[in-house]
């Protein structure tokens, strides 16, 4: 018909110009980033390469399903079709009287009930031996919080080292300024993380996951593992890696504001390097360990301050400490220029207005007394209180 | 046509004889027809303010970065997008389809209870009012997805108390209408019209209300003890106080998985009608296609836990739904091979309805597809929570439910307007849509396989391609909705088009095509007498 060839070309001319312009990359960034390893590449069309026996098993089910899929659409779909262009009235066929059969509807129901049993079976295999978390090597605890991961290794080589991992400030400020500029090469953009999961290759490592506050999911693609991180409840998986390397995941359950900045950074390592990191860790965990009850100076504790902000409170708060909509401003606010530190301790420990400032509990008693201190002592604010330590382990309940 | 219309001669008060007018007949309405009209332009009309949501949604989403709105606003975006599409949208919109045709085609006066069909739908106007605004509240509006897990609703605003509020009118509404249909359908049926008899649209929205009764009472309980967490010092989803997070999921998903049925039953119906009228031959496996939807029905109570495999629930829980859930494939497969071959050697044409009949079974196959591959807890595992499951749902709902109700308004708007839509424009709208449908939720399948996590304000620079093409299709799809209302639908609102006849449609069947077109204002005042297969109506 006339109007439908007119439709047509109008529409293939259309579908041609924005083809040229997706084509010439004038759209496209796939010029400016290349693929993460252990990470997403671009135009990724399938399952990350697997790392993990278990990833390995969840591709080649994913292949066998989309294949047989495939092949059950494209045999209806071509009767359809063919039906489509054999049986209009335009080329003169006339419609047949048959409207059912109780054969023909046994037959197809029965065979794709049989379908699904065959499809059901290699993955039942799968399931039973992702939910074995039984006889790990490594223990290691993943907590979220919003919005960072914790981890603590519980069992194994490494007992003991706990450390947060939070997204690195200057990307995610990167975010908030319209992303990576053009020409700007950020390969692992939003999800560069200051301390990396480091377990060793080949072992069998159980995730315990938890959470302090609400619903996270702790997710590796290229292990095939994801367990949400309930609060008050611990759930587990586990991956053994097979390959040394880089393997990145993101937060996978709506956690708030910040849900698509607290990324995940695995490291896998040899047995020797993960001996070296476990004894890195540890000797730097002794020296680290504040003393409790030491009294810190105002350039000492304000210094220390200044780089708890950097890296927790930056993002919100900003750096001029006025923050910005409905974030408040710390430059010259009540609570801040406060005589009783108590207030300020307290807003820390258990965060305002239901979780919108979070409850930072998870940072040590040094690290909430120095940014604290911190606070009251920049900008315009300039009381010259000290907050100590044992200030805030008194209001710890 | 005297058989159906009122005698003028009739010994009843002569207001009974002309409809009301101005704003009484609208707010006062108690006529079907009205109500259904009613229904579906407040179903457009939040489809237009959910698709402005997702417009905002991908125009953030078309580069890394963040452009246009904070993270805490864009969560607010998603949620209210999925909000107001699924209770807004969608719902409403088939309701509406239910209150014209229903009727009509069991050879009814109007719904059982015609003043509660009234309260039903203008309960929706307060309620969408209270959800539009919730984006000006202090906090902004509900922030923690359209599935309100707990406890981030625990955190939420003032918005979140408001949501509630206007999700429990939502359903009130739903209730009342569901059984008003029920009670309609199972004793307003003309004589001669026995269940085994009545078109597939009545039957899908007979099978679709018992669901509707069956759930919406637990959506309410699920929002209800979230508010009363909130609140009133209850500690069910807050684990401090001994709570369970997973509870809320529990009870979410027992209404949730029926209210995705309670979303595609009725289309199921919609195609069942259509495709026969346009292949010009019977639906095939009328009893079987009852049966399917029936299994589907009951179905869809079982599996509610597949939303949830990462969790943390033991084996034989993964186990139990992974196969309940592959087992409604059955069924669903049975009414696909049904249709095709409800087509297979008709004699067919393909106007407009047809078009997007034809158009929901292929799309809508192919997002059953992908839920049957998600419905493998293994591959679940890597899928849960990424674009697969938006990429998933987009082709179940809108190549689904939305097709179905575009195909609808085809095939029944000369009935209701009394004049032919603008076919050329129709076909348009067709390839325009379903051009721009797969261009924006294609590459959302590649995202999710890669990984890509669902609502997400910014991303990992992989993933921007698809991304940026997603967002062009989106824009190509909204924009092909407004060419829809103001090139289609308005004129024939308006009236312009050619008149059109009793039975605009050669091959269609039913009561509905025994009234003129438009249909009167009162119809079947008196129950008509029907032939054998009860689709004709004897002079």
């Amino acid at each position: 018909m006339k109007t439908m060839k007119s439709i047509w070309n109008k529409s293939a001319s259309l579908l041609a110009t924005a083809g040229a312009w997706l084509g010439t990359g004038s759209l496209s960034l796939a010029a400016t980033v290349n693929d993460l390893p252990g990470g997403p590449a671009v135009l990724q069309l399938n399952l990350p390469p697997a790392v993990t026996a278990i990833a390995r098993e969840q591709q080649w089910l994913h292949w066998f399903m989309l294949i047989l899929c495939t092949v059950i659409f494209v045999a209806v779909f071509a009767v359809m079709f063919y039906s489509i262009w054999k049986h209009r009235k335009s080329r003169g066929h006339k419609p047949a009287a048959f409207h059912e059969s109780v054969t023909v509807e046994i037959i197809w129901t029965v065979i794709p009930f049989i379908i699904v049993i065959l499809m059901a079976l290699p993955a039942t295999k799968v399931v039973v031996a992702m939910k074995d978390t039984s006889n790990a090597d490594l223990t290691i605890k993943a907590t979220g919080m919003q919005w960072k991961w914790g981890y603590d290794y519980i069992k194994g080589e490494g007992e003991g080292i706990g450390f947060v991992s939070t997204l690195d400030a200057d990307q995610r400020e990167m975010s908030n300024n319209g992303g990576p500029k053009k020409g700007e090469i950020v390969d692992d953009y939003l999800f560069k993380v200051d301390n990396p999961l480091v377990v060793p290759v080949d072992k069998k490592v159980r995730i315990i996951t938890t959470a302090n506050d609400v619903i996270h999911a702790f997710a590796v693609p290229a292990f095939g593992i994801k367990q949400d991180a309930i609060p008050g409840f611990v759930r587990d998986t586990w991956f053994r890696a097979e390959k040394i390397g880089d393997y990145h995941g993101q937060c996978q359950e709506l956690c708030g504001k910040e849900h698509a900045y607290m990324p995940i950074h695995v490291k896998v390592v040899s047995a020797e390097d993960y001996s070296k990191w476990v004894e890195g860790e540890k000797k730097k965990m002794a020296a680290l360990a504040d003393d409790p009850s030491k009294v810190w100076n105002l350039a000492e504790i304000t210094q220390r301050g200044e780089k708890v902000y950097a890296q927790n409170c930056v993002a919100c708060h900003q750096t001029h400490g006025k923050g910005g909509g409905a974030i408040k401003p710390l430059d010259g606010a009540a609570v801040v220029l406060d005589a009783d530190k108590a207030k300020q301790i307290k807003v820390l420990l258990n965060g305002q207005n239901n979780g919108a400032m979070p409850a930072w509990k998870a940072l040590s008693d040094t690290d909430i007394a120095a940014v604290i201190s911190y606070t009251k002592n920049h900008w315009s604010n300039q009381t010259g209180q000290v907050v100590q330590p044992a200030d805030v382990a008194a209001l710890r309940k | 046509m005297s058989a159906v219309l009122d005698h003028h001669d009739h010994a009843h008060d002569d207001h009974h004889d002309h409809a009301p007018t101005g704003w009484r007949r609208w707010v006062y309405a108690t006529n079907h027809k009205d109500i259904g009209t009613l229904y579906l332009l407040f179903s457009f009309s939040m489809f237009i303010m959910g698709g402005i949501l997702a417009l905002l949604i991908r125009a953030e989403l078309f580069q890394p970065g963040l452009q246009f709105v904070n993270p805490e606003l864009f969560n607010s975006l998603t949620t209210m997008h999925g909000l107001m599409m699924v209770f807004g949208a969608i719902m409403p919109g088939f309701v509406g389809f239910a209150n014209w045709m229903i009727p009509l085609q069991i050879g009814a006066a109007d719904m059982a209870f015609a003043r509660m069909n009234n309260f039903s739908f203008w309960l929706l106007i307060p309620a969408g009012l209270m959800l539009a605004s919730t984006f000006f509240m202090p906090g902004g509006a509900p922030a923690a997805g359209w599935t309100l897990y707990a406890p981030l609703t625990l955190q939420q605003g003032p918005s979140m108390d408001v949501g509630i509020f206007a999700l429990h009118i939502l359903g009130a509404s739903s209730i009342m209408g569901s059984i008003n249909i029920i009670v309609t359908i199972l004793n307003m049926r003309a004589p001669g019209m026995t269940l085994m008899k009545m078109p597939m649209f009545a039957w899908t929205w007979l099978i679709t209300a018992y669901l509707l009764i069956a759930v919406m009472p637990v959506l309410a309980g699920a929002i209800t003890m979230t508010l009363t967490d909130r609140h009133f010092g209850t500690t069910f989803f807050n684990p401090a106080g001994g709570g369970d997070p997973v509870l809320y999921q529990h009870i979410f998903w027992f209404f949730g998985h029926p209210e995705v049925y309670i979303m595609i039953l009725p289309a199921f119906g919609m195609i069942s009608q259509i495709v026969p009228a346009f292949a010009r031959k019977r639906l095939f496996g009328y009893t079987s296609m009852v049966y399917a939807t029936s299994s589907i029905a009951i179905l869809s109570f079982i599996v509610w836990a597949h939303h949830m495999f990462t969790t943390g629930m033991p084996v034989t829980g993964q186990l139990f739904f992974m196969y309940a859930t592959m087992l409604i494939a059955v069924p669903t497969a049975v009414k696909v091979f049904n249709w095709i071959a409800t087509m297979w050697q008709g004699s067919m044409t393909f106007e407009t309805p047809m078009l997007f009949a034809v158009g929901f079974i292929f799309v809508f196959t192919m997002g059953g597809f992908t839920g049957l591959i998600l419905a493998m807890a293994p591959i679940d595992i890597q899928l849960q929570d990424t674009y697969y499951v938006v990429a998933h749902f987009h082709y179940v709902l809108v190549a689904g439910s939305l097709y179905a109700m575009f195909a609808g308004y085809y095939y029944w708007s000369p009935k209701w307007t009394g004049v032919m839509y603008n076919e050329t424009r129709g076909k348009i709208h067709f390839w325009w849509s379903l051009i721009a449908f797969n261009v924006t939720f294609f590459p959302m399948h590649f995202l999710g396989l890669a990984g890509m996590p669902r609502r997400y304000a910014d991303y990992p620079m992989q993933f921007a391609d698809f991304n940026a093409l997603a967002s062009i299709g989106g824009f190509a799809f909204g924009l092909a909705q407004v060419y829809f209302f103001f090139f289609v639908v308005l004129p024939t609102m308006l009236g312009h088009g050619e008149k059109a006849p009793q039975r605009p449609w050669e091959g269609a069947e039913g009561l509905e095509w025994e009234v003129p077109s438009p249909a009167p204002f009162h119809t079947f005042e008196t129950p008509p007498k029907l032939n054998a297969a009860a689709n004709k109506i004897l002079a």
